[in-house]
């Protein structure tokens, strides 16, 4: 079993070094030959124009497209969530759309804003350590969506920060950042399941 | 669902915007129009500055903070984060800028400083990138609370051969460090110049706690290519792309170079037909009492 991590740009190294410590055998992926080989793929924390960027150039969108709707385990983090997702709310810029979900970038504000937190998930027994930089929320999400985990923002209102979506797992926040593996071995999970 | 209160400028959250910077290219700009042409090339970051490094060399004078109005016209425009540079030392303007809403400050030895003492910077929610030409100066800036490192090199001379040097200097230190035993730590602290449990950290675990790009001279992009060979994080181009013939095409070419790093028919195929870089000044040729990277220590 192989996961890939995508590594164009941003902490794709973090993403790696979880799964290894998982188990996992985990390679970096940039071609779409690179692509081929893995049963799961995650898309790491970034910035999401320049991911999308080099993705478009390097022919990756169509063939992450397809492998997620056939069904491949995916994870994304922060950036790896707006580039899952259908749209943003600030207009055009390259995504798979195979997250049924509208995205807000930087929506708790700019990175004096950024924080860290415990936040509840659902099925899990304890809180994760959630760190949140620049950070987008999920706006507009499908019915197919199914939210794991929220946050409530200044004005008091919550907004979806980890949601699931078949075999697509989509956060806000940077589980690679702490150390804590469980959404890693919720993927590798999905990969068995599959 | 019951969350913890939020909290805001820590470290794990300043590192942590530089961890996302990873793999990929902060360009300087002077303007919101260059900004969105280095958003659109795929810059991770932008620099906002009055003047690029090579012009800062040209004009003389006192270099200091650009101009606030300058700075919220290039936030205003760009959705990738904006760093902008303070004096070494000028917590005021380090400051004005936090209150600017920047994501990053360059505590840069571009500008003119006004300070032996560089800015305390533990008492800003905004994360501090800072210069070093070692790893003593690494880790003094750390210990300051600097988020980030970058080498200095030699800014605004196109040549990076001062970026390699810092760069394999802080790689050998590091590397000596790990063979240090507990009896020898405080000489090794002592001959550093660095904070006593910063040294044991990083004898320990054999890097650094913050993420380290890549600055000073970086023109071409072999240039890029070659400073993530030899280790580093990702790069900062200062003037390499706007003082060059042709900076849309150079801007995504080097940015392509960053990311396909260890690739050189990649690195070869972006390198072509990209007009001239940026004169430059050889280093050999740069008098002392002008070099940048002596400023701060």
């Amino acid at each position: 079993m192989t996961v890939g991590v995508l590594a164009l740009q941003g902490d794709f190294r973090e993403h790696i070094a979880m799964l290894i410590e998982i188990g996992v055998n985990a390679v970096e992926v940039r071609t779409p030959e690179e692509l081929d080989v893995v049963d799961a793929l995650v898309i790491p924390g970034g910035e999401s124009t320049t991911i999308g960027r080099l993705a478009t150039i390097y022919g990756l969108i169509e063939p992450i497209r397809v492998r997620c709707d056939s069904g491949m385990p995916v994870l994304g983090t922060c950036a790896g969530m707006i580039f899952l997702a259908s749209s943003t709310t600030e207009g055009e810029q390259p995504q798979l759309g195979v997250l049924d979900a509208r995205v807000r970038r930087n929506a708790f504000g700019r990175q004096v804003d950024s924080f860290e937190a415990d936040i509840e998930v659902s099925g899990f027994d304890s809180p994760m350590h959630a760190v949140f930089i620049r950070a987008p929320w999920m706006e507009k999400i499908g019915s197919d969506v199914e939210v794991l985990a929220e946050v409530t923002d200044r004005q008091g209102d919550t907004h979806p920060v980890l949601v699931r979506q078949g075999r697509i797992l989509a956060t806000s926040f940077h589980p690679e950042l702490v150390g804590d593996t469980r959404l890693h071995e919720m993927l590798v999970a999905l990969i068995d399941e599959a | 669902m019951a969350n913890t209160a939020p909290d805001i400028g820590t470290d794990k959250v300043k590192r942590g915007l530089a961890d996302m910077l990873k793999g990929g290219v902060i360009m300087d700009v002077v303007s919101a129009e260059q900004a969105k042409i280095a958003e659109a090339a795929g810059a991770c970051a932008v620099m906002a500055l009055e003047r690029v490094p090579a012009d800062i060399r040209a004009h003389g004078g006192v270099a200091r903070m650009a101009d606030p109005a300058r700075v919220e016209e290039i936030i205003a425009d760009v959705s990738i984060p904006v760093m902008a540079k303070s004096r070494i030392g000028h917590f005021v303007e380090a400051q004005v800028l936090q209150s600017l809403g920047v994501d990053y400050i360059d505590e840069s030895e571009v500008l003119t400083p006004v300070d032996t003492n560089h800015i305390d910077k533990h008492e800003f929610t905004v994360p501090f990138v800072c210069g070093a030409k070692d790893l003593g100066e690494a880790l003094r800036r750390i210990g300051e609370g600097a988020a980030m490192i970058r080498t200095k090199g030699e800014p605004g001379t196109g040549d990076v051969v001062e970026a390699v040097r810092h760069m394999r200097k802080m790689n050998a230190q590091i590397a000596w460090l790990t063979t240090v035993g507990p009896n020898e730590m405080m000489n090794a602290a002592k001959e550093l110049g660095a904070p006593f449990d910063l040294v044991k950290e990083i004898a320990a675990t054999g890097k650094l706690p913050v993420v380290n790009f890549a600055a000073g001279g970086i023109a071409t992009p072999a240039d890029a290519a070659l400073m993530m060979q030899l280790g580093c994080d990702g790069v900062f181009v200062g003037s390499g792309v706007f003082k060059s013939d042709n900076p849309d095409v150079r801007a995504r070419a080097i940015v392509e170079a960053t990311t396909f790093y260890k690739d050189p028919e990649k690195i070869g195929r972006v390198s072509r037909n990209l007009g001239e870089a940026m004169v430059g000044i050889n280093m050999d040729e740069l008098p002392t009492a002008e070099m940048m990277q002596n400023r701060g220590s």
